[in-house]
């Protein structure tokens, strides 16, 4: 559904400021990237470089656009009509808007989870097992069975479900369902996570468990979360990028970001003074 | 309800606190000094008995600080400024504890003979103070090039110091009967020479306020 972004009422500038350094190669990296919906635009000129096995947050008041700049990643956006796109997205070394790039690859490569648990009305191990049997991934129902105990295990859900794989997804808390939707995109082994709020539905124990794992799949994926809670943006990522009516503002490390950020626009909106 | 209001009318209160507290040392010390070089030993006396309100006045301050992080969860240049706060409380509340020592040396050395030497401890005060003052209001102004120019005029005291050192070692070589008094005066000059190093403390932490960046041991 379109967004309408509100016409710009201060000045917004992006930062000119170098992103932080890092050793780590940039597994997604962004160039002069513009998004419209319909005749408005929603991203301008955004260029960023995520590095490989990090989380980055992106942090940024409601309707800013980070949502729309993470659908961006794995072409999400493309089934909203009326949706344009600008610029580049390379994901190591293809560019995901070229012609002929098969987006059903890419979103198998790219995984999403959104902010409120999607599970199909199937059992457990059925959801799990789900992107695994369409793409025909495995070969045996052994393997198939090891796919999914090990995307459960990943998703820190195992232990609490093993004994009941065959009961209805829907049975699970709303922290469980969040879990086995990322167990979901897991089992597919995707090389980048994207995150759409993943906590925001969840107490604070469900929330912890989420961030818990976040913390630990970084060592296999890449991993982009967008989230309104700052806190949390503080607590999981290594690198924070801030979003400001559809302009990247500034990134940062997290620890930069959240103690002295380069911008006076990221310290307002940090801080809580904005507007 | 505006919580972003609140942390601000939060924030103004901690430093009203501060500030409230940088004063208690400031009076303290020049009070003891006072004590000391009047020989009053009713001062020294008010200085010992007011030290209870500025150890209150610490604890209050710790109190807030560790609510506003638990409660308010502050970033970039408010957390920089409570956790500059939390640690310039005990350091104030330290030179008001040395200000303490010197009103207690005042009130023995007020009951011997007066020394006659000449001795640059009032200078010594009157530079600490000064740079006690200045260090305040580069911290109410988040002036951090004031700050520094105030942690690089401590040499002055260190200098004021070394001097004083010397010349009372050799008051109690040449006059053994003014060790007692040269020993308390010599106890009294290191107090100060403490005081200049920690309004550099406190100048340290109005750099990090301002600017981010760690200062101290550079």
């Amino acid at each position: 559904m379109p967004v309408e972004i509100a016409a710009p009422k201060i000045e917004v500038r992006a930062s000119t400021a170098p992103p932080p350094q890092t050793d780590a190669k940039a597994k997604v990296a962004v160039s002069d990237l513009n998004f419209f919906y319909g005749r408005t635009q929603a991203l301008h000129n955004i260029s960023i470089a995520i590095p490989e096995r990090i989380v980055m947050a992106f942090i940024g008041p409601s309707g800013c656009g980070k949502s729309t700049f993470l659908r961006t990643l794995n072409r999400m956006n493309d089934v909203i009509p009326g949706t344009r796109v600008g610029g580049q997205v390379m994901i190591d070394d293809h560019d995901i808007y070229a012609p002929g790039t098969d987006v059903v690859e890419l979103r198998r490569r790219v995984g999403m989870v959104f902010q409120k648990s999607n599970p199909f009305p199937k059992s457990i191990f059925d959801n799990v097992a789900y992107g695994l049997r369409i793409n025909r991934l495995t070969s045996s129902s052994s393997e198939l069975a090891g796919r999914v105990e090990q995307a459960l295990k990943d998703a820190a859900l195992w232990n609490e479900v093993k004994d009941r794989l065959k009961t209805s997804a829907l049975s699970l808390s709303g922290g469980q369902q969040q879990r086995l939707c990322i167990a979901r995109a897991l089992a597919i082994r995707p090389e980048v996570l994207l995150m759409d709020e993943p906590a925001s539905a969840l107490d604070p124990i469900a929330t912890s468990k989420i961030e818990e794992l976040i913390f630990d799949l970084k060592k296999q994926y890449t991993i982009v979360i967008v989230t309104h809670n700052m806190q949390q943006a503080a607590r999981v990522s290594d690198t924070t990028a801030f979003f400001l009516l559809g302009k990247l503002i500034e990134v940062n490390s997290t620890e930069k970001m959240f103690t002295a950020p380069n911008e006076k626009l990221t310290e307002d909106y940090i801080t809580g003074r904005f507007g | 309800m505006d919580t972003h209001r609140h942390l601000d009318d939060e924030l103004s209160s901690l430093r009203d606190r501060v500030l409230l507290l940088g004063g208690e040392a400031e009076q303290a010390l020049e009070r003891a000094m006072y004590a000391l070089s009047e020989r009053d030993s009713e001062v020294a006396q008010d200085v010992l008995e007011h030290d209870d309100q500025v150890d209150h006045l610490e604890v209050e301050i710790d109190r807030q600080c560790i609510d506003i992080i638990a409660l308010r969860q502050p970033a970039a240049r408010d957390l920089r400024f409570v956790i500059s706060v939390a640690k310039m409380a005990p350091v104030l509340e330290r030179i008001a504890d040395h200000a303490v020592n010197i009103a207690r040396a005042a009130i023995d050395l007020n009951n011997e003979p007066e020394l006659n030497s000449v001795l640059d401890l009032n200078s010594m005060a009157e530079h600490a103070l000064k740079m006690l003052r200045a260090a305040l209001d580069a911290f109410t102004s988040s002036d951090a090039i004031s700050a520094r120019e105030i942690i690089k005029s401590d040499s002055r005291i260190n200098d004021l110091y070394n001097h004083t050192f010397h010349r009372l070692i050799e008051l109690m070589v040449t006059e053994p009967a003014t060790a007692t008094r040269d020993a308390r005066l010599l106890f009294v000059a290191k107090h100060l020479e403490r005081i200049g190093d920690y309004v550099t403390d406190i100048c340290e932490l109005t750099v990090y306020m301002a600017e981010a960046a760690f200062i101290k041991h550079t």
